[in-house]
């Protein structure tokens, strides 16, 4: 066209190059990782591969038969479909099954140990104060001398360097590490110890040595026996301990070692945080942490129990963080904490820190639950149902195709080469979806992906049919593809962005399977964006450079002839009728 | 080019094109009544909730059945009458689900089973089972729809108008209605997958509609710098202008999913993907049509209420009566100077056909550069 044109077609000349090597680097990149991953497969969900089935039975706690009624079981079945699908996007199942028992379906290839670690772990958490503690082992070294204990304590608690960093101030870490994944929490013998609100004093060689408490002796007896290197001594540890209760705990610290605790009752609890989440701590090189953010109670019960505590001496300047009756952190205070945050760490692995996240974020269970069985299940349906969908859907796809070619001709190249860039990004992100969040593909997953074909076409299709207006209007195809492309642009942006709008809003506040689909939602949307961005307008720009398209081939699409392209000149003047739908030109 | 790409042509031109908006009364009366007769079908025949939304029973079968997972899926539909979920597990045994089934019926149902499985009846475990998509499941769907429905109404009246945020919403329930309904007079039982197919519509119907209400606002920007075409008129002509896009685009979608609802399912009968993909097909043509025919013309009857458009239409007519009286096409004398050349005082009135003054100074040539 004219040379105002010049300056804007030399910037569209070397854009479109570079868009698609950007867009063909990106899915090359994606493939290879997909590749290197191992996993080239999307994961299927139950519906259509099958899985796992756990079946967890309720464990009645003495005295407390009546506490395994339907509230309670819904409740667990809430917390526990939360905890393995987290994101929505998991595919897995829970469900009731009779009074007592709950079935939890996780499709084949999620990790099956750390799915039953999570629906199986109660994950009662308590902040408890620490009113003494020391190296534990067999028998001998139980009781150690004053200056032992002592010192003791004072060398893990070097090592858990508590902080109050100097960036935030407020985040409580140090470093014992404890598996995440505590074990058992039954009820067998409850300590009728009395609640003291002062760390009570020990008879035990504590570096405190406050004055002992007449109702402690039981709970000192207790400390001076536990062996906490002994896994079956450790288990009972603290067992049936009641959330007020002072109470006995081991934990192991950041060498390894184990270590035993007298705990004062609990100050703050489980329910008193709001999020949990797993965070790569890079500033105090503890590896992988939880950092938790409390309520607005539960912020000031922390605020409040820091405070008393940071007048302590050590070790009664530390309070113990309390999973299932087992110390996973036993940091220490110099200063009332009144950020509303505290942070675990504990020699986390990722994964670990993850599933404690997780965990913590979503609630103790109300139940404790014993696996009553583990087994494979085959898909809910028949394989049958998934070859002839896919079967209907290729020959659905390929109407699409020949539709395209029919109606688009040369054109439907390009629209043929956007969907099939479409469909191999969708694959190959699904494909790498599966082994870091869990995604898992459905059945309903796999019908919305072919209606998001549709949508992606849409962008095309506006863009095109706006492209073949220009023309009409009489501009030859290089113009035309420039003019058409702002207005295009703003009517897909528009209509994704509703689109968008939907995912956003249901990822955030649904759960389960919504959750997922408003996930897949979101990313068929982008992709979309991504595709027509960077995919299908430079390529149409490219091609318009090309003869056969520019010249207006017969069979580009872009026949300005066969497409009514107005006559290069004038046309004349004709009489038409007033209306709507007032022929014009003819 | 095809008779399609003609139509396409013709219907840019505007040679051709239907006035969806002159005799919209008849399209709001379909619409009324298929409306009407999908919520007295949801009312007469209800929504059968599946396993997974009301919980049911489960039936254990012992080890190494001899029966395939399909035949026991049959026996145990006729034994219940309803749609019966088959599990092969780790050891051979099967899991049968079957939903909405009390602890009478589901003696009945063990007895039927033990029969045509040809197992002791004894051997057969039966527990009922909860639902897997709880309450807390349901009720944060239902607010997070709810509060995307306040969002995109929100957002359409800032990104649009008020009217056009209401047309969409009205054509979002009419979708959703139908789909449900016909959903009910089919029979089939609500699964989690039909709620995610109920909410892709969601997604496209909306997304329809925003594409079509695009170019009705870009048709008509400057419309009261004109006194050609009334509100309607032009809006009539948007929809044409984009009726290419729609047939293509509602073709393009409907196919596969066409492909799956009478293929797959020609070929298996009833079964999930039958379910998915009837919900899908009738709501993703609902949606086409509904944005052309429902909420297109909803927005002109509302826009012709507004003062300044009633003004215009008068002006409009005036002007028609005032050119009829002296005998002569108006379009002769005025309009198609005023509305062909790009450079003109008063432009803008239609979009593909006709550039606004704006944009050709911006970017093209003077007219003289075509072609």
């Amino acid at each position: 066209m004219a040379a105002p044109k010049k300056g804007r077609n030399a910037s569209a000349q070397s854009k479109p190059g570079r868009s698609l090597a950007l867009i063909l680097i990106a899915i090359v990149a994606l493939t290879g990782g997909m590749f290197a991953s191992g996993h080239t497969t999307p994961r299927l969900g139950i519906d259509l591969a099958g899985g796992t089935s756990i079946t967890l039975r309720a464990v009645p706690e003495a005295g407390q038969e009546s506490a395994i009624n339907k509230t309670n079981m819904d409740t667990a079945v809430e917390i526990m479909e939360r905890r393995v699908n987290g994101l929505g996007v998991q595919e897995s199942e829970v469900q009731t099954q009779g009074d007592r028992n709950i079935i939890v379906n996780i499709p084949k290839g999620t990790n099956s140990k750390e799915a039953r670690e999570q629906v199986g772990t109660t994950a009662k958490l308590y902040f408890r104060p620490v009113v003494a503690t020391e190296l534990s082992g067999p028998a001998g070294t139980a009781s150690p001398t004053p200056s032992a204990s002592g010192s003791a304590s004072g060398k893990a608690t070097d090592k858990d360097k508590a902080t109050d960093k100097a960036t935030d101030g407020e985040k409580a870490s140090s470093s014992p590490s404890a598996s995440a994944s505590s074990t058992t929490q039954g009820r067998a013998a409850t300590d009728a110890l009395k609640a003291d609100p002062s760390p009570s004093g020990s008879a035990s060689p504590s570096p405190s040595g406050s004055a002992a408490g007449d109702d402690s002796s039981k709970l000192q007896a207790a400390y001076a026996a536990l062996d906490c290197t002994d896994e079956s001594a450790r288990a009972k540890a603290g067992d049936g301990a009641k959330p007020q209760d002072s109470t006995v705990a081991c934990g192991q610290n950041s060498q390894g070692q184990w270590q035993k605790y007298i705990l004062g009752p609990a100050e703050v609890d489980g329910t008193d945080v709001d999020e949990a989440k797993a965070v790569f701590n890079t500033q105090t090189a503890a590896g992988w942490t939880v950092t938790m953010d409390f309520t607005d109670g539960g912020a000031k019960k922390f605020a409040n129990i820091t405070g008393k505590l940071a007048q302590n001496q050590s070790p009664q300047n530390q309070f113990a963080i309390v999973l299932d009756n087992e110390v996973v952190s036993d940091p220490y205070v110099s200063q009332a904490l009144t950020g509303g945050n505290a942070e675990i760490s504990g020699n986390f692995t990722q994964e670990e820190a993850q599933s404690l996240a997780n965990m913590l974020s979503y609630g103790a269970l109300p139940l404790t639950f014993k696996e009553d069985s583990v087994t494979t299940v085959t898909a809910a349906l028949g394989g049958e149902q998934l070859q002839a969908g896919l079967i209907a859907g290729a020959i659905g796809l390929a109407l699409v195709v020949i539709y395209l070619l029919v109606y688009y001709r040369g054109l439907s190249f390009i629209a043929v080469a956007s969907l099939l860039v479409s469909a191999a990004l969708t694959y190959v992100i699904m494909s790498l979806l599966g082994p870091t969040i869990g995604f898992a593909l459905n059945l309903p997953a796999v019908c919305g992906a072919i209606v998001a074909i549709g949508i992606t076409a849409d962008s095309f299709i506006v863009y095109f049919e706006r492209v073949r207006d220009e023309i009409r209007e009489g501009r030859s195809l290089r113009p035309a593809v420039e003019r058409a492309w702002p207005r295009a642009r703003r009517t897909i942006l528009v209509s994704d962005f509703v689109s968008f709008l939907a995912a956003a809003v249901l990822f955030i506040v649904t759960v389960g399977k919504v959750q997922g689909f408003a996930f897949t939602l979101g990313l068929t949307t982008l992709l979309d964006v991504v595709v027509v961005f960077l995919f299908t307008k430079p390529l149409l720009t490219l091609m318009a450079r090309r003869k056969f398209f520019a010249s207006g081939h017969k069979w580009s699409g872009l026949d300005p002839k066969s497409l009514g392209a107005k006559p290069p000149l004038r046309r004349t003047r004709r009489p038409a009728h007033p209306g709507p739908v007032d022929p014009k030109e003819a | 080019m095809s008779k399609l790409g003609n139509l396409g042509a013709r219907l840019h031109h505007g040679e051709v094109g239907y006035d969806f908006v002159k005799n919209r009364k008849i399209w709001y009366g379909i619409s009324i009544l298929i409306t009407i007769t999908a919520i007295v079908g949801l009312a007469v025949r209800g929504l059968h909730m599946g396993i997974e939304f009301q919980g049911g029973a489960v039936f254990t079968t012992p080890k190494n059945m001899s029966a395939s997972v399909s035949q026991a899926e049959e026996y145990a539909e006729e034994a219940s009458g309803h749609d019966a979920i088959v599990q092969k597990l780790g050891d051979g045994s099967l899991r049968i689900q079957i939903a909405g089934t009390d602890t009478a019926q589901s003696d009945q149902i063990k007895e039927a089973l033990s029969e045509d499985l040809k197992v002791d009846a004894e051997r057969i475990n039966a527990d009922l089972v909860g639902p897997s998509w709880g309450d807390q499941i349901a009720n944060k769907a239902w607010q997070g729809l709810g509060i995307f429905l306040v969002l995109v109404v929100i957002y359409l009246a800032i990104a649009f108008e008020w009217r056009m945020a209401l047309a969409a919403f009205v054509a979002l329930i009419h979708d959703i209605t139908i789909t449900v309904g016909i959903y009910a007079l089919v029979g089939f039982e609500v699964t989690p997958g039909t709620v995610i197919g109920l909410l892709t519509i969601l997604g496209y119907s909306l997304y329809d509609t925003v594409v079509v209400f695009d170019s009705l606002k870009e048709q008509t920007r400057d419309i009261t710098k004109q006194t050609r075409w009334t509100y309607s008129e032009i809006a009539n002509r948007s929809i044409n202008s984009t009726l290419v896009r729609s047939i293509n685009t509602t073709v393009v979608a409907l196919l596969p999913v066409g492909g799956l609802l009478f293929i797959g399912g020609g070929v298996l009968g009833a079964g999930m993907l039958n379910d998915i993909s009837l919900s899908l097909f009738v709501g993703l043509a609902a949606g086409a049509y509904s944005s052309i025919f429902i909420a297109t013309p909803l927005v002109a009857d509302l826009k012709e209420r507004e003062p300044q458009m009633k003004a215009l239409k008068k002006r409009v007519l005036a002007k028609r009566a005032q050119a009829a009286a002296k005998g002569e096409s108006p379009e002769d004398a005025t309009s198609d100077g005023s509305f062909d050349e790009p450079d003109d005082a008063t432009p803008a009135v239609v979009g593909p056909r006709d550039q606004p003054a704006s944009r050709t100074r911006g970017r093209g040539g003077p007219s003289g550069k075509r072609r």
